[in-house]
């Protein structure tokens, strides 16, 4: 799965250097880098690219932290997880334009409390959403990064032995959280380390999130870079190929910068734990994370619900709590519409999400048969698709494939698809299939059961739950992707993503509404399917009930 | 054609110096017990002989059964049978799937079926065919993975510590079915453990690793 | 960017001599459009524009056999690029694209780069009905169309005022400069590059200029800053005045008018004269909005259609051109139930029965009469547009 992210790497490295014979320019020349450096905006795009991606992938990481630190075991935990984890499925897009619906001026929380509480009849000029500094897009990455990092922690806190070792801590007189912090923490940390710095380069380079919620004077470095690629002056795009480089080194630094920061906290940490302080402030800082929790949880649950109100409503004026009559007109009006893209998204997710567990499971097979390890060096191999920016290499694959006379369509943009939904399939399942007990394995080859014959009738069976779970993990994924869908489809492949943020720019609240609905539900309802089916098939299986 | 399980100079190491050497023939109906602490590589030798070992770890020597060599054989076609402590029914098929899933292809439904029965009945435990193996108390599983095996028709059988997760009373009941089944198939079995009870009762040879 | 263009469609091969069809010979065009399938690359933002293309696709289909899909596209520039960029791959013959809605520069960027198929817009049967004396169907911003597109709708710039809290029309674009800081955060634009972000620009300058005639000719480095510098002085003055103080701009012009009825924003710009009517009809918009143009009229243009040369539905494309010139099609857009778009069709050149279906479309209470609508002010040279665009962004869309 490298081989397209170094194609479009250098596809992007030639015309940032002035090379694009196809346009019959050649270089090598910094002129592009000339040109992106006298770009005005350039300083506050860059900025905002750093501050978004550390903001929001610290605050996310700090909030797990002190949830799970304060409250893993407990009933609030559960409760807050089980909130989580299906929010996770949640697209981005559709999180966003929730978000943005929700705390407009003139949102549905200033509906709700006007004019009553503030006064208000007509929303307020304050600038929320695309805000300067973009704290609005801040926002709207860490209700959606906290579902997956609490998600990545719990899986790691299985094997981090963390319960016994809190319990340990707590006899010697340690607070709960303190002595979570001080014990499991850096076990936990290590493991969940890759995810992170995923987390860190997604928020850098977003570009759907950015066009809902971000600035627009200028926007962020990676919208700023899809704008010059599809401007029509060729010489923008070598411009473009010069920024997405940047991009890179300003993730790659960032990255730097983060490893940093871990190696000072590591070394504060240390001497914190040395002081042996108990924790004083444990119960405060375990109330105030649990109520960022769920506030990120709310902000995503109320962003579906007023997508839905919108969807329904007609005449809907500020700052009345609820339209004054709900109808299905726009839904008879966009149905056809959002049929059709749910049609192409979910042949195209379809297709991607088997594709991906078909090669994990070959993958998983392969070494569980042959006894091979994947090191840690080939997990971070796998992180790689993740950890590049997509600003950076899509466009490059873009021009490529273009050079190369692959016809645009449905096809690449599979391809594209899988770069990204192979390593989410492959982390998903990995675990689980592993962490079958092989004896299974050993009972039924001492069965007479062929390598094959264990692999479908007793691993697959007894899996099915974590294997549908990755399905459907892909399905989401595919669901929620924009720019592999937009660049390499070449506008020709209409996915409910695509249509969705392509609405943005009208501003259509009601159209927003319907289509950011249908992409929740296509990415929802698989992982709905993933819990329903084993429960169903394996009823009667108690055994199974929990694996 | 010799008859029996036969270990013909088997060492296996791990990168360094042997962990174990074995050279010992088991006949039909005969018992070898390996004893020794845990962590001395008992149930390495066992999966040389399932043909499961991990590749880090080296083998040499040779495996015989009934006078085949199956030491470079597919691990399901070696005809071993095995036994770990917990039963590892496989959870999601019913007790008589479970037990269906050792039988040899071919014969009609009712032919299997009829088998599986008489096997559940063989062991007490006539009419749970269709019952989830979960909901069964641990001797009754103990009695179903072992019927299962012995539905696979094996040349041999493998203990790996098989009784130690069994509470004393169904300790000795589930212990002495194990070996009065095997010996009334003449079985050659190897069985490893660290319980002087276990390779007393087996009444075989005896080779303790790890001195 | 026409430099680049010119200099790409210098280095790039001859294109091949592939036997298009001849739009003269409209059989031959009929019979070859049938089976294909037509992407027409359109600006995907407004749900209005986006059903009155699904129903153009069933009424050419029903009629002719053509297929037609939607590429809904958030800018125009998109499709340009594309073809570009399959030109340079050496895709000569069926391009991702056969029909693009098309306007002021990216049409002189295309036309300049041999990048479009035509003459044909001419030849159509429907360009018999079609007001080429009264209406600006045969130059799209000053540049001569040559039949290289064919118009679909006229646009005029009008403003959108809610009534219920603006009540007075303003007469000039000093008149609104004024209000505007009489009334802090009540009015915006759409953020240029934006289509109608920079027609507001142009509209201002047009507007102040003491004589808009130098805007005819293609901007120079001498008239350029001299000609420019009392639009950026009135920008100065009325962005702080702004919505959000100028910090943020709607994208696009529908993006507006959800502003309009939360009471945002009580002023706002439309290129279309029915929009408005239309958006009430679809309770986008209080039904207290209405809309006006200033004292010395306002900007006005056709929206147009052209063909990819390389495109390898030429024949569906043209059926879809002509069809969209059709009498039905043209008052279907002109009711604002619908679209509320101006025809570009000559009520004199039409039949008795289809002029009646004209003059029975309630054009709804916001939208003006083609006698308010007043004197149509030409659009300045494309030049000004992209050098004024390109200086907006550096001065205001890069916030200091």
């Amino acid at each position: 799965m490298l081989g397209p992210v170094v194609a479009g790497l250098w596809g992007t490295f030639l015309p940032a250097f002035g090379h694009l014979p196809a346009a019959g320019i050649t270089g090598p020349s910094l002129d592009p880098f000339r040109y992106l450096f006298d770009w005005a905006g350039l300083p506050r795009a860059m900025m905002l690219s750093i501050t978004t991606g550390l903001i929001a992938t610290g605050v996310s990481l700090l909030i797990v932290m002190l949830i799970t630190a304060g409250w893993s075991g407990t009933r609030p935990f559960r409760l807050l997880e089980r909130l989580l984890s299906p929010l996770l499925s949640v697209p981005h897009a559709a999180a966003a334009f929730g978000l943005a619906f929700l705390i407009a001026p003139s949102g549905w929380l200033s509906r709700l409390v006007s004019p009553g509480l503030t006064g208000w009849d007509r929303p307020p000029d304050l600038l929320i959403i695309q805000d300067s500094w973009g704290l609005t897009m801040t926002a709207g990455l860490i209700i959606k990064e906290v579902p997956f990092l609490l998600l990545i922690t719990l899986a790691a806190l299985g094997q981090a032995d963390a319960q016994r070792s809190v319990a340990i801590s707590q006899a010697l007189g340690y607070g709960r959280l303190t002595g979570w912090l001080k014990t499991v923490f850096p076990r936990v940390y290590a493991q969940i380390r890759p995810p992170i710095y995923v987390v860190l380069a997604y928020s850098m380079s977003v570009v759907d999130v950015a066009v809902i919620l971000g600035p627009n004077t200028p926007p962020s470095l990676s919208v700023q870079i899809v704008k010059w690629m599809s401007d029509p002056d060729l010489a923008m795009r070598l411009e473009g190929a010069a920024g997405a480089l940047l991009q890179l080194l300003l993730v790659i630094g960032a990255l730097v910068l983060w490893r940093l920061g871990e190696i000072a906290a590591g070394i504060i940490g240390r001497r914190w734990i040395m002081t042996g302080r108990r924790g004083r402030f444990d119960a405060v800082t375990a109330q105030i994370a649990l109520g960022l929790g769920a506030a990120c949880a709310l902000a995503v649950l109320l962003g579906v619900v007023v997508l839905t109100i919108w969807s329904f409503a007609g005449y809907w004026g500020f700052p009345d709590a609820l339209p004054d009559q709900l109808t299905w007109r726009n839904w008879m009006r966009h149905g056809p519409g959002t049929l059709e893209a749910l049609g192409e998204t979910a042949l195209i997710a379809s297709v991607v999400a088997l594709a991906a567990l078909i090669l994990t499971i070959g993958c998983l097979e392969a070494e569980y048969r042959y006894g091979l390890h994947i090191s840690q060096r080939g997990i971070w191999l796998l992180y790689l698709p993740l950890l590049i920016p997509q600003t950076a290499f899509l466009p490059g694959l873009q021009t490529l494939m273009l050079g190369l006379g692959a016809d645009v369509g449905r096809g690449p943009v599979m391809l594209a698809h899988l770069v990204f939904v192979l390593p989410y399939v492959f982390l998903s399942l990995a675990d689980p299939f592993r962490a079958w007990d092989t004896r299974m394995g050993t009972i039924a080859a001492a069965l007479r059961s062929s390598p094959n014959g264990v692999l479908w009738r007793v691993r697959l069976p007894m899996l099915l739950r974590p294997v549908l779970t990755a399905l459907a993990v892909g399905l989401a994924v595919s669901v929620g992707q924009y720019l592999p869908t937009l660049l390499i489809g070449g506008g020709r492949v209409a996915t409910l993503t695509t249509e969705a943020v392509a609405l943005a720019s009208g501003g259509d609240r009601r159209a927003i509404g319907v289509y950011g609905l249908m992409q929740t539900g296509a990415a929802l309802i698989p992982f709905a399917l993933a819990l329903l089916v084993p429960a169903m098939v394996w009823r009667n299986r108690k055994g199974l009930r929990h694996g | 054609m010799d008859k029996g399980l036969s270990l013909r100079d088997v060492t296996i190491s791990k990168g360094g110096p042997p962990l174990l050497s074995v050279n010992h023939n088991i006949g039909p109906g005969e018992v070898l017990t390996v004893m020794g602490p845990s962590g001395v590589g008992k149930s390495t030798l066992l999966a040389f002989i399932t043909g499961t070992l991990a590749p880090d770890f080296q083998a040499m020597g040779e495996v015989l059964l009934d006078g085949h060599d199956i030491t470079h054989a597919a691990p399901h076609q070696r005809r071993v049978g095995i036994l770990f402590q917990d039963d590892l029914l496989f959870p999601h098929l019913s007790v008589g799937a479970n037990l269906a899933f050792g039988l040899q292809p071919g014969g009609t439904t009712e032919a299997r079926r009829d088998k599986v029965n008489e096997a559940l009945a063989e062991v007490g435990l006539t009419g749970f065919a269709d019952r989830d193996p979960a909901t069964l108390s641990g001797g009754q599983k103990a009695r179903v993975a072992l019927m299962r095996m012995l539905l696979s028709e094996p040349c041999g059988l493998l203990l790996d510590e098989p009784f130690s997760r069994l509470d004393a009373t169904l300790r000795a009941q589930v212990r002495d079915m194990v070996f009065d089944r095997a010996k009334a198939r003449s079985l050659p079995v190897l069985m490893v453990t660290h319980d002087a009870d276990d390779a007393r009762a087996a009444g075989g040879a005896i080779i303790t690793l790890g001195d | 960017m026409m430099k680049h263009l010119a200099v790409l469609a210098a280095l790039l091969a001859p294109l091949p001599a592939l036997a298009d069809p001849d739009p003269a010979n409209w059989d031959t065009v009929k019979a070859e459009a049938e089976g294909q399938t037509v992407y027409w690359n359109a600006w995907g933002g407004s749900t209005t524009t986006n059903d009155f293309i699904a129903w153009v696709g069933d009424r050419v289909a029903e009629d002719y056999g053509v297929t037609l899909e939607h590429v809904k596209l958030t800018d125009t520039a998109d499709a340009v690029t594309r073809v570009l960029s399959e030109k340079q791959a050496g895709e000569n013959d069926d391009g991702a694209i056969d029909m693009i809605w098309i306007n002021g520069a990216n049409f002189a960027a295309m036309k300049e780069a041999d990048l479009l198929f035509g003459p044909y817009a001419e030849q159509l049967p429907n360009w018999s009905v079609v007001d080429a004396e009264g209406k600006t169907v045969q130059t799209d911003f000053t540049v001569p169309t040559e039949g290289y597109e064919s118009p679909w709708a006229m646009a005029q710039v009008v403003f959108v005022h809610d009534t219920a809290d603006m009540p007075d029309r303003l007469g000039s674009m000093q008149a609104l400069l004024e209000w505007a800081q009489a009334n802090p955060g009540r009015f915006s634009y759409p953020q240029p590059p934006d289509f109608l972000g920079t027609t507001f620009l142009k509209q201002v300058l047009v507007d102040i200029l003491p004589d808009p005639s130098v805007l005819e000719v293609a901007a120079t480095d001498e008239t350029y800053d001299a000609v420019t510098e009392p639009l950026w002085a009135y920008l100065d003055a009325l962005t702080p005045n702004l919505w959000r103080e100028g910090k943020a701009y709607p994208a696009t012009g529908t993006a507006m008018f959800p502003l309009i009825a939360d009471g945002e924003i009580d002023l706002s710009i439309s290129f279309s004269p029915g929009a408005a009517s239309t958006a009430i009809a679809n309770s986008e918009l209080p039904p207290t909005v209405r809309t006006f143009v200033l004292d010395k009229g306002t900007i006005g243009n056709a929206s147009f259609v052209a063909i990819p040369y390389n495109s390898g539905s030429k024949a569906g494309a043209m059926i879809v051109a002509n069809f969209l010139m059709s009498p039905e099609a043209q008052a279907r857009a002109q009711d604002p139930e619908i679209l509320g778009y101006g025809t570009v069709l000559n009520m004199d050149a039409l039949s008795d029965a289809d002029r009646a279906v004209f003059e029975g479309l309630d054009l709804g209470v916001a939208t003006l009469s083609p006698a308010e609508l007043g004197t149509v002010q030409a659009e300045p040279h494309p030049s000004w547009m992209t050098r004024i665009a390109d200086d907006w962004m550096t001065r205001y869309g890069v916030a200091q």
